[in-house]
């Protein structure tokens, strides 16, 4: 049973990914984890200011159930289905983060830089995190679905959109990681 | 009864997303550096068997449970907003090193700063819904 607590490889992980969205599609569903941002905007009452968030948020509680599925799924696997949390990246790559000052490159999950407690009093990292967090939701909504909607979901389906989206994904984050990346780390 | 199975799909989500070390930031960063074939063979493997699915589906006329027929909704034609659209998520994808599944992984995983990134992202979704109809689309 050790296979469960190490990382999984691509070749387990990917096709269970697959097996989600089929069972998602098998309840008469789909599977798009965005789409539950707009319907924490409805229940917030964002309706007032745009009719975007004028619907019937119940219709999409089937959703918010699986997000919070997500969420005690993320708790299960931290605490309870992983001995050693660290990730073992191409030794290249740990090398150039650890001069751009992430010192936890290869051996944590996520960068201490970022997301560790100490990253509530740093202004810069809080910002980091602000705008990161808005273009996700604000782009997801703009190219209509994010990487389960898009590019599992589109994609699977030989949706030319999605294709088209996830262009776009891979634009903006070369764009962040060669270009941004060297002006703020 | 419905909403336990859509939680225990939900919770196998998760598993797999963090599992998998999609929801690791420096997973992101090192597929924007081409430096492992890791995210590209769970992106990838995901959509082949995807493929695979959708299209047994559509050859077999599978029906939902519920005997509802299945399909995936065809996004509306565009190039415009998948492009913008697409880039400005990128940019946020690279930069939190999360998209919205691996962000809910990452809440339950218990690293509380990305709370940050979680409200930040429904505040967008908010920012588009109010901008929308400014927007090329």
């Amino acid at each position: 049973m050790n296979w469960m607590y190490d990382p999984w490889p691509w070749y387990v992980s990917g096709p269970l990914i697959a097996l989600v969205m089929f069972l998602l599609l098998m309840f008469g569903k789909k599977f798009g984890m965005s789409s539950n941002l707009r319907t924490m905007c409805t229940i917030c009452g964002a309706g007032k200011t745009s009719d975007f968030f004028r619907f019937d948020w119940k219709a999409q509680r089937w959703n918010l159930i699986v997000a919070f599925g997500v969420v005690i799924g993320g708790f299960i696997a931290k605490n309870f289905l992983s001995t050693d949390t660290s990730v073992e990246l191409n030794p290249e790559v740990i090398t150039e983060l650890q001069a751009k000052g992430f010192a936890s490159a290869g051996q944590a999950y996520l960068p201490e830089l970022l997301f560790s407690n100490t990253a509530f009093s740093d202004p810069k990292i809080v910002l980091i995190l602000i705008v990161g967090g808005m273009l996700v939701g604000f782009g997801a909504r703009y190219a209509g679905g994010c990487t389960s909607g898009h590019a599992i979901s589109g994609l699977s389906d030989l949706q030319l959109p999605s294709l088209v989206a996830v262009a776009g994904f891979f634009i903006g984050g070369l764009i962040m990681v060669h270009i941004i990346f060297p002006l703020i780390f | 009864m419905r909403s336990i199975i859509y939680l225990v799909i939900g919770i196998f989500f998760g598993i797999v997303l963090f599992k998998s070390e999609a929801a690791s930031w420096f997973r992101i960063y090192e597929m924007f550096q081409f430096g492992s074939f890791h995210m590209y063979g769970i992106i990838g493997s995901a959509v082949g068997l995807g493929i695979i699915t959708i299209q047994g589906f559509k050859k077999f006329k599978i029906k939902s449970v519920d005997g509802t027929s299945i399909h995936i909704a065809p996004k509306e034609k565009s190039v415009s907003r998948y492009i913008f659209g697409g880039v400005i998520f990128g940019l946020g994808w690279a930069l939190a090193g999360a998209c919205p599944g691996p962000m809910f992984v990452l809440l339950g995983a218990g690293y509380l700063p990305i709370i940050v990134a979680i409200l930040s992202a429904i505040l967008g979704t908010f920012l588009y819904g109010v901008l929308k109809d400014k927007l090329p689309h």
